[in-house]
């Protein structure tokens, strides 16, 4: 079980180090977040009520493009060199170690998307009592993203137009969190109650938790055979 | 499983599927003309959707069915990656262009049928929003299948995105259905009523069994092609190409 324990801490740290060396690849779907969210107002006028109504929604659906655009990293390049095959043939469980590089995933482009959120929501008028939820909401719902997208990166592996293909897989299993996860800004502006949106966003978190790795894991096998 | 491995032996199944098809195509078009007979001529007027209302008798069964396939696809992809059955991995991939189409097909109805009820030809009503999520994922499906050219691997990797998908075609569905009574809290004009006339119901049925066997016959014609294109190297096609020529 140690065994275990250090396979999966080394993976994590692995993955880390790796991203971190190569930096512009963690910093590419970041800078692409900010740049979508600040071409709203352009296209759209600054008037901060216009801004203020469409915030929630503007910054949660660049954060899906964002996290989507970030997919291909995931695999790729460990495919490439023959890691990943290693990775399937060491002794501990593919899904153990899906998660694992999810987890990686999700510090490099989740967290800080999350962390420069509170900036866009500033350039977008968002009324300070809503900035929390954002946060919140957003820290919830990433991970959803990066644990269905690791289905879509695992299938396309390999495949000619992976990067487009992938969107057309992903993006519609992501609607139900942009729903809840953009509703639950709306919704503290609106003054409603959103206990139910956390609610749900941590379901769908716990459900994608449960039985994403399994079909990341088993795509991945299809794409390595 | 012994008698498994006879009806899904290619060969079997393609005399099999070949003897079932003219007298499936058969029964598909007298339920059609029945449905639509009694749903065009014999169904009273609704008091008051008008004449208009008899869209319903394509556009219902055609959301039914769409959703009625991609749960044979996603079922029939489970059997085909626990059991490895060829022939169920050419069902699950026959079934996605015939569900794409019923689902294109709910989605254009739904729009003429929107016309004169909410005089536009698109609301984000919530079925219709749903079923638009669900053409994508049929799509997305499709495009899978295709960018992948071995056909054994192609129908493995289609299988789990298709199990994917069929755990939240629930969780799309209801959120959907709940950011439309959040955004729209006045309902618009919703047909469905809790209790519908038997004169209109036997068409609807009649209507959406026609459209079930309408699936299972083209199915069943695209998978004997299917069988051809993947058996082309052995005997017995090469032996069935010459008896026809």
């Amino acid at each position: 079980m140690p065994n275990f324990l250090k396979a999966i801490g080394c993976l994590l740290r692995r993955d880390l180090t790796v991203a971190l060396r190569r930096s512009t690849d963690v910093l590419t779907p970041l800078v692409f977040f900010i740049i979508v969210v600040s071409l709203f107002p352009l296209g759209l006028g600054p008037e901060p009520s216009v801004l203020r109504t469409i915030a929630p929604g503007v910054i949660w659906v660049a954060a899906l493009l964002a996290t989507m655009l970030s997919l291909n990293r995931l695999f790729a390049n460990d495919h490439a060199d023959g890691t990943l095959e290693q990775m399937a043939l060491s002794p501990h469980p593919l899904t153990v170690l899906v998660l694992t590089k999810v987890a990686a995933h999700w510090m490099l482009t989740g967290l800080p998307l999350v962390l420069i959120s509170p900036l866009l929501a500033v350039q977008m008028n968002l009324p300070e009592s809503a900035m929390g939820t954002l946060v919140l909401s957003l820290l919830l719902g990433t991970p959803v993203l990066s644990l269905l997208g690791a289905v879509g990166a695992a299938l396309t592996l390999g495949l000619r137009g992976g990067g487009v293909l992938v969107s057309l897989l992903v993006l519609p299993l992501y609607t139900p969190v942009l729903i809840f996860g953009a509703g639950a800004v709306a919704g503290v502006i609106a003054g409603i109650d959103i206990e139910a949106h956390f609610s749900l966003l941590a379901a769908f978190l716990a459900l994608a938790l449960t039985l994403a790795p399994w079909a990341a894991a088993a795509a991945l096998r299809v794409s390595l055979d | 499983m012994q008698y498994m491995h006879k009806y899904a032996s290619p060969k079997f199944f393609y005399t099999l599927a070949g003897k079932l098809t003219p007298w499936m195509a058969a029964l598909t078009a007298v339920l059609l003309v029945a449905g639509l007979y009694l749903g065009l001529f014999v169904a009273p007027v609704d008091f008051q959707q008008g004449e208009s209302y008899r869209i319903m008798f394509i556009h219902v069964p055609a959301a039914w069915m769409s959703m009625f396939i991609y749960v044979c696809m996603a079922g029939a992809g489970a059997i085909a990656l626990v059991w490895n059955v060829k022939l169920f991995e050419m069902f699950a991939g026959n079934c996605a262009p015939v569900g794409a189409s019923f689902t294109f097909l709910a989605l254009v109805t739904g729009s003429l049928w929107g016309k004169p009820m909410w005089g536009a030809w698109w609301a984000w009503d919530a079925r219709l929003t749903s079923e638009l999520i669900l053409f994508f994922l049929y799509i997305g499906y499709m495009a899978l299948e295709a960018s992948i050219d071995d056909p054994r691997r192609a129908a493995r990797a289609s299988a789990i995105l298709a199990l994917v998908g069929v755990v939240n075609i629930p969780v799309i569905h209801f959120s959907v259905e709940w950011w439309n009574t959040l955004h729209q809290p006045a309902s618009v004009g919703k047909v469905g009523t809790p209790s519908i006339h038997p004169s209109m119901l036997a068409p609807l049925l009649l209507m959406s069994l026609g459209f079930t066997f309408y699936f299972f016959t083209v199915a069943l014609m695209r998978m004997r092609n299917e069988i051809l294109e993947r058996e082309r190297h052995t005997t017995w096609v090469a032996q069935l190409l010459e008896s026809k020529s």
